[in-house]
């Protein structure tokens, strides 16, 4: 009788019951930074593997595609985690920003982005090869997953890549993701990742919106509006490089 | 109010992902190419103008960095709804090319940062 009841009333409020989980876990997060690591890793960090630790218990229990929002009661997860109230959240980083710092790394971000995009479709197109996925449009798909998993399905559809493949781009850009959020704050002293103009350079090489604002945020929070602002071009910019500019020098390589 | 804040926050983002769609719908795709940048800048330059005119108020301003504050939870929960078992599905081919990328990027943050220090540096003293 109680766990019906509970269990009604969390999925027919789903954002509050996700502001409580979400809020329970950010408490862990600190606590065990406090506590359990001293200081030595950021309690924001600590709560970001464990919010992907619960994505996988979600995966795991539903087979769905959404972590734990597949569970009808932790359904606004999704919400308070969706595209929406992140951009939000990321444009409000920008309050107080000058407009001068933005400015001063412009050139330096397109640098950045031109080169993030092309090492990350270079090295997902060599994979491709080595793993015997010699045609060009196996190799272009797969160097579009590994640059973010918006970019390879639709650079893969745009070229007319199988569904197979298409998956295993998403799955690519998927592990990026996830490895930019964890890896971040762990290796940003030794690629002096620690000032605005780095941050910037830092997003439009990865590109990977979540990744890049995970890894900033458990990193640096003050930083995370210049990855936001070189980020925010990436998944348009390999969009429209995949299916052309990317997708010929591939065929071009690859005969 | 706060609620002036929120709406300005908001009516920029809105505005920025618009130009963004028609950017790249311009180029012929159908993605967003800077929204949230354009945004960013709109909101930058918005609040300067209304503080410079003194009708940013305390309120308003909580109305924005109420958001800001609720940026990590945000992520921790964009986190807990990954499709983590997707990426594990796709087995070592996904994961060789994701984790390859990354690391060549990582490489390249290195070398680009240090570099932009230096004509940063030199430029100083010049």
């Amino acid at each position: 009788m109680i766990p019906e009841t509970v269990h009604e009333v969390l999925a027919s409020y789903p954002i509050l019951t996700a502001f409580a989980l979400v809020g329970g876990l950010t408490w862990l997060g600190y606590a065990m930074a406090d506590k359990l690591f001293r200081g030595r890793i950021h309690g924001s960090a600590i709560a970001i593997v464990a919010g992907l630790a619960l994505a996988a218990v979600g995966g795991i229990a539903t087979g769905g595609k959404q972590g734990i929002a597949d569970i009808p009661a932790f359904s606004g997860i999704a919400l308070l985690g969706g595209a929406m109230l992140r951009d939000l959240a990321i444009v409000s980083t920008a309050f107080g920003v000058r407009l001068q710092e933005l400015r001063g790394g412009g050139v330096m971000g397109a640098i950045s982005l031109v080169l993030g995009l092309s090492a990350s479709f270079g090295v997902g197109a060599a994979v491709a090869w080595a793993s015997g996925y010699r045609d060009a449009v196996s190799m272009t798909t797969m160097g579009a997953g590994a640059a973010t998993y918006i970019v390879g399905p639709v650079t893969g559809s745009a070229i007319g890549a199988g569904h197979e493949l298409i998956a295993l781009s998403v799955a690519a850009g998927l592990v990026k993701a996830i490895l930019v959020m964890i890896l971040t704050p762990a290796v940003a002293p030794a690629i002096g990742l620690d000032n605005p103009r780095s941050a910037m350079i830092f997003g439009g090489l990865m590109g990977t919106n979540s990744g890049v604002l995970a890894g900033l945020a458990a990193t640096d929070p003050r930083l995370v509006p210049y990855g936001a602002m070189t980020a925010t071009f990436y998944t348009g910019l390999g969009c429209l490089l995949g299916p052309s500019l990317f997708f010929f020098v591939i065929r071009s390589l690859a005969g | 109010m706060a609620i002036y804040g929120t709406a300005l926050l908001a009516a920029c983002l809105l505005a920025g992902v618009s130009a963004g769609m028609l950017l790249g719908r311009a180029m012929g795709i159908d993605a967003d190419i800077g929204g949230v940048g354009i945004a960013m800048i709109l909101l930058v330059l918005g609040t300067e103008k209304l503080r410079a005119i003194g009708k940013l108020g305390r309120g308003s301003s909580e109305g924005i960095t109420y958001w800001s504050a609720m940026y990590i939870p945000i992520v921790v929960a964009m986190a807990a709804g990954q499709n983590v078992m997707g990426a594990l599905a796709g087995g070592a081919v996904a994961i060789v090319a994701g984790a390859g990328s990354v690391a060549a990027c990582f490489l390249l943050v290195g070398i680009l940062s240090r570099s932009a220090k230096q004509a940063g540096e030199s430029g100083a003293s010049e």
